[in-house]
């Protein structure tokens, strides 16, 4: 079966179309690597995004103070500024303060790798966007609900927590959903750091088996599809958690 | 080296990283000139009832909306010819031309959903009461619809733009000498890690105040518009 | 209805005064109200009425005057909320309930998350009420399932739940659908039978009229009059209470 499929695109490559990653076994373990950092990057970020927008959306909600001020510059300085200056702000400017460690061969070898550092800055850059995201949700639940439970005795942080977050959510998903996709997208900046993610991959093995086209093309069909599985996971998500006569349009 | 020392080196260098950053701002002026022009097409081929239009501005629109800026990029940088024949002039086609447009391909998609967007967002009653009061389809949108969400495009749009400017530093991976080419090559030439931290932080300082007002104000109209 | 007439009121209102901007809602209002009371608060929109029932409980803090119930000071700033609200029960217009959580959750949270009773405990006392408000079998089903009426029924019985001392009506019938209005106004009867002392503010005169031992009349922030309802309805003497009864009765 393997040798059939090996054959196959061995055939399609002596007509024009060289797919290296269906028949060489060295560029597949590339492809494949590539493809697991990329997808760890999305996963490892949307994770830490989403704490971190839910974090500071409720700063913002519950505190006026100090803690809001931090919340609301940071939001400032990372959505009017660029991702890749980002990136490379904290991975050459503060990589280069960070403390060195020695690798098992004794040479230098810094403690915290551009993967580390792409996770930080895209968490970072996708947590401001997801913090305005579930902001506007919160702002979205009708304060009607709020009253209710201070009325039952609830405290302002109780209310937020029991009430007005759980409602909150569901009003965030489609956006949400929007800026996981710009994440999933912003996964090939890290290509800029070095990280051995989709696109720095496929560049590799089109420079050594001299098939821009081809890989481009296989590059963009998976970015769609990985796009298309972050609207389709988040839809799911939305649609066993909606509620019977709440929504979109009855924040009532 | 002291203090002094350090700001007077890194000051030496902002002629050089500002020049660059002119060069962000021409490509993304271009980017959003034609990506808005193409959009517009796009947005109402869109929202066409014939298939034919329809369906291709549709799949157009996802398709350049969901794949990553950068790798609409390297295919404009690596599948464009370096120079077009024009009616028999040969235009030379420098990488940042190249890169600007591949900036356009999304700037275009992500303009047809917000044409597409507004257009929606008009109810429904005001097409039926056009149609009752004998408008065409397009006597409608030209003279009933747009004139009413034109004004709720114009903060999307500066967001759009605000996004524009902020991607275009990755054309500094395809080699174009922007701002962020122009601060690697900076600090690479002075050698001293001391002034990495500086450096990298004037070059966001210097994003921040050309994009922050744009967005600021992009709130605002919108609230306006909201109130309205 | 027995009411004993020389114990000191419950709760007990003395010139409160509350301002939104620069209108004046509030202008001066006293109310003394007796355990095992039902009062009704008239008169036209927009005359202050809820916003009486609303710094009862404190969601809107008053500008000045003192309100007092049992014995809390309610505008005092070290006001315990919880001891108050455990006192006060309130039900909304628009019902309000936690369109996330089941009938029996919306019942029963209140007095597990904040007064930390017994869940057991409490989830048996909210299945009684719920079979009181003859809501038995709703008990698992999202208050997005149930009708106007019910979900009305459903938020009388958890204010009942929280075993308030008074509890707070406001509106409860001015957005439901005609057809509902009599079954969400008889449950309400039930509550005022069972002794619980209610203050209502309601645009139903006729239950107005059977239902309270004393109806308050206010116009533009101050209460203008007030009397038992048969004495209310048939000898108003201020013209603006006669204007007002000949429009809505």
């Amino acid at each position: 079966m393997i040798t059939n499929i090996q054959t196959f695109f061995q055939d399609l490559a002596s007509s024009g179309i060289n797919l290296t990653i269906f028949y060489d076994a060295f560029d597949f373990d590339r492809f494949i690597t590539g493809l697991g950092n990329t997808l760890l990057l999305i996963l490892v970020s949307a994770f830490l995004s989403i704490v971190i927008g839910a974090g500071c959306a409720a700063i913002l909600t519950l505190s006026n103070g100090f803690a809001a001020a931090i919340v609301r510059g940071y939001i400032a300085l990372f959505r009017n500024t660029p991702l890749i200056v980002q990136m490379y702000f904290f991975y050459f400017a503060i990589g280069s303060i960070m403390p060195v460690g020695r690798n098992e061969l004794g040479l230098p070898q810094p403690l915290i790798s551009s993967f580390s550092w792409a996770v930080l800055s895209l968490s970072l850059y996708s947590g401001a966007f997801n913090t305005e995201t579930f902001r506007a949700g919160i702002g979205a639940v009708h304060n009607s609900y709020e009253e209710a439970a201070l009325a039952l005795g609830y405290g302002k942080r109780q209310a937020f927590f029991s009430v007005t977050a759980p409602l909150a959510l569901r009003f965030s998903f489609a956006s949400l959903a929007n800026n996981l996709v710009d994440l999933t997208k912003a996964t090939t900046v890290a290509y800029a750091v070095g990280v051995a993610e989709l696109l720095y991959v496929s560049n590799q093995i089109w420079s050594d088996s001299l098939n821009t086209i081809e890989m481009m093309n296989v590059m963009l069909v998976i970015y769609l599809v990985l796009t298309g599985a972050v609207v389709f996971i988040i839809n799911r998500v939305e649609a066993a958690m909606r509620l019977p006569g709440f929504g979109l349009g009855d924040g009532q | 080296m002291n203090q002094s020392n350090l700001l007077a080196q890194i000051l030496e260098w902002m002629p050089f990283v500002l020049q660059g950053f002119v060069l962000n701002i021409l490509m993304s002026v271009l980017a959003i000139a034609i990506g808005t022009t193409v959009g517009t097409f796009l947005g109402f081929g869109q929202i066409s009832p014939n298939i034919l239009i329809g369906a291709p501005a549709k799949l157009a629109t996802q398709l350049f909306r969901n794949a990553p800026w950068l790798v609409l990029l390297f295919y404009c940088i690596f599948l464009m010819p370096y120079q077009v024949n024009i009616g028999g002039v040969m235009i030379q086609l420098p990488s940042w031309l190249r890169a600007t447009i591949g900036f356009s391909f999304p700037v275009a998609a992500n303009f047809s959903e917000i044409v597409r967007g507004s257009v929606n967002s008009v109810p429904r009653g005001q097409w039926e009461a056009a149609e009752a009061l004998g408008y065409s389809r397009r006597a409608t949108l030209f003279r009933i619809i747009l004139p009413q969400c034109v004004t709720r495009m114009v903060p999307p749009w500066m967001n759009l733009y605000a996004l524009l400017l902020t991607a275009t530093p990755l054309s500094m991976i395809v080699g174009v000498e922007e701002a962020l080419g122009r601060t690697q090559a900076a600090v690479q030439a002075q050698s001293d890690s001391r002034v990495l931290i500086p450096m990298y932080l004037a070059l966001l300082a210097m994003f921040f105040l050309y994009t922050w007002p744009i967005n600021r104000l992009s709130l605002m109209l919108e609230r306006r518009f909201r109130t309205k | 209805m027995t009411i004993t007439l020389n114990a000191a009121p419950l709760i007990c209102l003395r010139g409160v005064r509350k301002s939104f901007g620069t209108f004046e809602v509030l202008r001066g209002i006293d109310m003394d109200i007796r355990k095992g009371e039902v009062v009704a608060i008239v008169g036209p929109s927009g005359s202050g009425k809820s916003t009486i029932l609303r710094t009862i409980n404190g969601l809107t803090p008053i500008n000045e005057g003192t309100i007092q119930v049992g014995d809390i000071e309610v505008s005092d700033p070290k006001l315990d909320q919880v001891k108050l609200r455990h006192r006060v029960g309130m039900v909304f217009q628009q019902y309000n309930l936690f369109p996330h959580k089941t009938v029996l959750e919306n019942v029963a949270m209140a007095p597990i998350q904040v007064l930390r009773q017994p869940r057991r405990l409490v989830e048996e006392r909210a299945r009684k009420l719920l079979a009181d408000m003859r809501l038995p079998d709703k008990a698992s089903s999202y208050p997005g399932e149930l009708s106007g009426g019910q979900q009305q029924r459903v938020a009388i019985a958890r204010a009942l739940c929280m075993e308030p001392e008074v509890i707070l009506f406001d509106e409860v019938t001015a957005a439901l659908d005609p057809e509902m209005v009599k079954e969400v106004l008889s449950a309400v009867r039930k509550v005022a039978e069972d002794g619980m002392t209610c203050i209502l503010v309601t645009h139903e005169m006729g239950f107005a009229r059977e239902a309270a031992d004393h109806v308050y009349f206010t116009d533009k922030g101050v209460i203008v009059e007030h009397a038992p309802p048969a004495d209310f309805f048939t000898k108003a003497s201020d013209p603006r209470t006669k204007e007002f009864l000949s429009k809505v009765l």
